[in-house]
């Protein structure tokens, strides 16, 4: 066993990790407050990647650009929230499915038209181009360490935010009980309003975060979304803690999986059917996982106790 | 409902005239999803081709229908049995990938017509699948890597690493390079490809640095280029593992890497049966108007879609515009009668280009702008292995 | 139910139209319209079936599409191992011989996959069903014997009893008679004992189960029954396009299917054919337009769920609120 590869895996998964704790974040506040259904949370981090990407060439600064693509990518959730999702809260959740299907086709084809098919490939300011000694020998690119200090403010920050603030409380009361929220004089809708935006900050956040790493492309957002929903049924659908702990386990999962299980496959097979087979089994742990949690505990690990 | 059927139907009926004088062509391309940028540069290169030509092809105008196939073959084959039986086309070509190309060839040919593909070359088609009435624009896919394999050994490089997509062309590639390499390969990896194609490499490229290969070959075309050259910058790998790739760094990821200064990518190394630089005539003309009229150089795929369209254009003056004339058609491809951008080249029995392969590295241009440029001729009039297990009927 | 009593003759007008309209095309001289209502009737199939249990039963299943997938691998398999030898036991051209194949595969998934996923409910049932899709578009990638990514060609169409299956009126036909009668067997099914129980458990399940009734048992029964009915789509649709990928089996497919239910209109006989046939011939009609397509076909997928609730039956019916 070679520990270093273990370890740069390791490293890789938790990356993979937080990044998608930052997607399903925004997914399971919004599920979990709103009880709304949005396959198109996906796009939303596509827009984030591509807002970013195109500002980082006109400004020439990856920094300034994230700080403001951020308050434009709030903006984006607000006029999806307006337009569209406000309409489908009372709504069951087949009709929220379907409708987000369609915004997918909309908002996928709009990057299309805005930016062109060919992606942007995003420059990095040259301190976070090179690379960083771990220990003796053993060196990560500086940019994947931002990713994962990143994630781990954002988690933190969501940590405070939703159980030590008012606007916290809000949330969590607005869960449970609607009509109590609005008996106290708090404009609901507003609150809604700013959830929403506030889960569209975070998609594009990851959005912003893997663009320099795979640069911003179309449709990208639409193999993610369904990883980050197999994270947070798994985590219990409005569980931060939940969605924390499926991340990190999906992402772990998928790295070391894609690295190390063809090797365990060509101890009982031969070495070019592992080598083809590996990928796709390793691509199928994900829902086989999801498969077994919920076969066992139907309401995922973590399921929130309010409600 | 029955009214708007009927009308919906009769309207794209009325859209394809039949009685024109022209000579139809069907190009089935990625128009969309992130390997649009490919399908756009190879409808560049055909819009290019008709104002060259003005137009015609001998006394018939010349109309080109463009089929989307969304980077799917089952789409693919739905917008080539579109062209076939609604647009009744006389010639289908393009087809930028391997599985699209397998899996809409029969619609194609069992209608009788003419299947020219300007980029994919799965060995099925070069071998067991060989048919009278398919021709290639471009090589079958085993054959570029097989002179990567030869580069390879001309420097010396004793052990490697491989990386490349997990669909037909992927392992055509791979056993391309296996095949001739003599070194030894201490790992490889095919990874997820198609609309949600895995883009993050760091996994892998952990391995192929912890392997202690010599080199790296990568297959990454289209989108993923870009992404898998930035990973390889970022992991810092071009001192301890250099660079060897087939179609991956090419003129459309050119321009994007070096907007963001990813200058790892210069001096890499890849093999092409076509260059920019290439020294003939009509190469010159097709990249100095194409520069002209884009403002980029043209990549293979562009050429290829050029010399398809030209390919063509020489069997309908062959036969007078006798469009019913398929022998002689064939018999005029099968002749090369035009001036390929590539120069000279004939068809072995599979209908596959016999061409030369040059070594090629990435260099700045006089104008500072990165490009290629060819080092040496890897191989002369080059077969493909499987032209041997093609028994044409 | 009230939808009981309406009257017969639209359904009967549009199957009939559905008949002759693709058909007078092909005599006229455009073989493309019949291909095109071929896809159309049996993705009404697979509608239909998704109806069953989407429509009437209330149970939002996100991965219908594995059904249509394993339907069509259920023939190209056969047909490639008779073609390039290996696995002699299911070698066979024989069309009756893949359609049980692919009615029994697609059944024993359902019966499984169904068991654990309606131990859960809400969004989980909607995510877990499209997990087991997942798994099954997975697994065929990983299948490299028969093509993997790239898809398998299926070299030869089904060989039928009393009929040729190259000849694209005969496979039309048999399209068509199949739709009428999963059109009949869903309408038999829900005006049932079974299909009432089936829909009180929709409307109120903790009163059906205080009623004596085990509705998981019910559920999962219809579950199984539309899952071997998609199969048999799939079937169809493998000799269709003489071709199949894994990519037939992707979530955005089992959307789409979801889609054609609710633009028909759910819970009614011809909600899903209709819808199907919306859905193709919109797209036919967006994509011959412009690249550009999926803009106003999501606009209007959005527009058929904020405004149009109860799909194209709904408005023809006019039912007001």
């Amino acid at each position: 066993m070679d520990y270093d590869l273990l370890f740069i895996q390791t490293l890789n998964g938790i990356q993979l990790g937080l990044l998608l704790f930052l997607v399903a974040s925004g997914l399971t506040l919004v599920f979990g407050i709103l009880d709304f259904v949005n396959l198109a949370h996906g796009s939303l981090y596509m827009f984030g990647a591509f807002i970013c990407a195109w500002l980082t060439l006109q400004l020439g600064n990856f920094i300034y650009a994230v700080l403001l693509a951020l308050p434009l990518t709030g903006l984006l959730g607000l006029a999806v929230e307006r337009l569209m999702a406000r309409y489908l809260y009372t709504r069951d959740h087949l009709d929220q499915v379907l409708a987000t299907f369609g915004l997918i086709l909309v908002l996928d084809t709009l990057a299309h038209l805005i930016w062109g098919p060919a992606g942007i490939a995003v420059p990095l300011p040259g301190w976070l181009r090179g690379q960083v000694e771990v220990f003796n020998g053993v060196v990560v690119p500086s940019f994947r360490l931002l990713i994962i200090a990143t994630g781990l403010v954002t988690a933190a920050f969501l940590f405070w935010l939703v159980n030590y603030t008012r606007l916290g409380m809000l949330i969590r009361a607005g869960a449970s009980n609607r009509t109590m929220v609005s008996a106290l004089g708090i404009d609901i809708q507003t609150l809604f309003a700013l959830v929403f935006a506030l889960g569209a900050m975070l998609a594009g956040l990851a959005g912003m975060l893997i663009a320099p790493i795979t640069e911003a492309s179309i449709g990208m957002g639409n193999n993610i979304i369904i990883t980050a929903f197999v994270v947070i049924i798994i985590g219990g659908i409005g569980s931060m803690k939940g969605a924390f702990i499926g991340a990190l386990l999906i992402g772990l999962i998928d790295t070391l999986g894609r690295s190390f299980l063809d090797d365990l496959f060509k101890l009982f097979m031969p070495s070019d059917a592992a080598e083809t087979s590996a990928p796709a089994v390793s691509a199928m742990l994900i829902y086989i996982i999801m498969a077994m949690v919920l076969a066992i505990r139907p309401q995922g690990l973590f399921p929130p106790k309010v409600r | 409902m029955k009214k708007i059927l009927t009308a919906a139907l009769a309207a794209s009926m009325l859209t394809t005239p039949a009685w024109a004088k022209e000579v139809k062509i069907g190009f089935v391309t990625t128009l969309t999803t992130g390997a649009a940028v490919i399908g756009n540069d190879m409808k560049n290169a055909v819009e290019l081709a008709l104002e060259h030509m003005g137009g015609k092809m001998g006394d018939l105008d010349a109309v080109v229908i463009y089929g989307d196939d969304g980077f799917k073959p089952e789409t693919g084959k739905q917008v080539t049995d579109k062209l076939v039986k609604q647009d009744n086309v006389d010639f289908v070509t393009g087809y930028i990938w391997s599985h699209v190309l397998l899996a809409s060839r029969k619609s194609v040919l069992d209608a009788g017509k003419f299947l020219i593909s300007a980029n994919a070359g799965p060995s099925q088609v070069a071998g067991k699948l060989c048919n009278k009435n398919f021709f290639s624009t471009s090589w079958q896919n085993d054959s570029t890597t097989m002179a990567v394999g030869e580069v390879l050994n001309q420097k010396g490089v004793k052990s490697l690493y491989i990386m490349a997509p997990n669909y037909a062309a992927g392992k055509d590639m791979v056993a391309g390079v296996e095949r001739t390499f003599k070194g030894k390969v201490l790992g490889k990896d095919l990874t997820k490809w198609g609309a949600d194609a895995q883009l993050d490499f760091s996994a892998e490229l952990a391995k192929a640095k912890a392997s202690g290969a010599e080199a790296l070959f990568v297959f990454y075309p289209g989108a993923a280029a870009g992404a898998f050259v930035k990973q390889y910058h970022q992991a810092g790998l071009k001192d301890i593992l250099p660079l060897y790739s087939a179609f991956t760094v090419d003129a459309l990821s050119l321009p994007k890497l070096q907007a963001a200064n990813f200058e790892s990518v210069l001096g890499s190394v890849f093999t092409q049966e076509w260059d920019p630089t290439l020294d003939n005539a009509a190469n010159k003309k097709f990249v100095s108007s194409f520069k002209a009229k884009y403002g980029t150089y043209p990549s293979f795929y562009a050429a290829q879609s050029y010399d398809a369209m030209f390919l063509i254009k020489s069997a309908v003056e062959a036969v007078n515009g006798d469009l019913t004339n398929m022998d002689g058609m064939r018999d005029a491809m099968m002749a090369v009668k035009y001036d390929s951008v590539r120069g000279p080249y004939t068809y072995g029995v599979n209908h596959m280009p016999v061409e030369n392969f040059y070594e090629r590295e990435v260099v700045a241009d006089a104008d500072g702008v990165w490009t290629t440029r060819v080092v040496s001729t890897v191989y002369k009039d080059h077969v493909d292995p499987f032209a041997a297990e093609c028994h044409m009927e | 139910m009230s939808m009981t009593k309406r009257s017969i003759w639209p359904t009967l007008g549009f199957l009939l139209l559905l008949l002759v309209v693709p058909l007078g095309f092909y005599f006229y001289d455009n073989a493309f319209y019949l291909d095109l209502a071929t896809r159309l009737v049996i993705l009404g199939i697979a509608a239909t079936s998704l109806n069953l249990v989407l429509g009437y039963g209330g149970l939002i299943s996100f991965g219908h599409a594995a059904y249509i997938g394993i339907g069509a691998y259920a023939v190209g398999i056969p047909v490639y191992h008779e073609f390039y030898g290996g696995f002699d036991s299911i070698a066979s051209t024989n069309g009756l011989f893949q359609i049980a194949i692919a009615v029994g595969i697609a059944t024993l998934f359902a019966l499984i996959t169904g068991a654990i996923s309606l131990r859960t409910k809400g969004v989980y049932f909607i995510m877990i069903t499209m997990a087991f899709a997942q798994m099954a578009y997975y697994f065929f990638l990983s299948l490299d014997e028969y093509g993997g990514d790239d898809g398998l060609v299926i070299e030869v169409r089904s060989e039928m009893p009393f009929m040729d299956m190259d000849s694209p009126v005969q496979l039309f036909l048999l399209c068509w008679m199949s739709l009428v009668v999963a059109m009949l067997i869903v309408r038999t099914i829900v005006h049932s004992r079974f299909g009432m129980v089936l829909q009180g458990a929709k409307g109120n399940n903790e009163r059906m189960v205080t009623l004596g009734y085990n509705t998981y048992v019910y559920r999962l029964t219809a579950y199984v029954i539309s899952g071997a009915m998609c199969g048999y789509a799939g079937a169809l649709m493998g000799n269709f396009s003489s071709f199949i990928s894994p990519a037939m089996m992707e979530w955005g497919r089992s959307g789409e299917l979801m889609f054609m239910v609710i633009l028909g209109g759910a819970a009614t006989t011809l909600g899903p054919v209709l819808g199907s046939a919306a859905f193709i011939l919109l797209e036919e009609i967006f994509s011959s337009v412009t690249i550009y397509w999926h803009l106003p076909f999501g606009l209007l997928l959005i527009g058929v769920v904020l405004f149009a609730r109860g799909g194209l039956t709904g408005m023809f019916r006019g039912r007001g609120n």
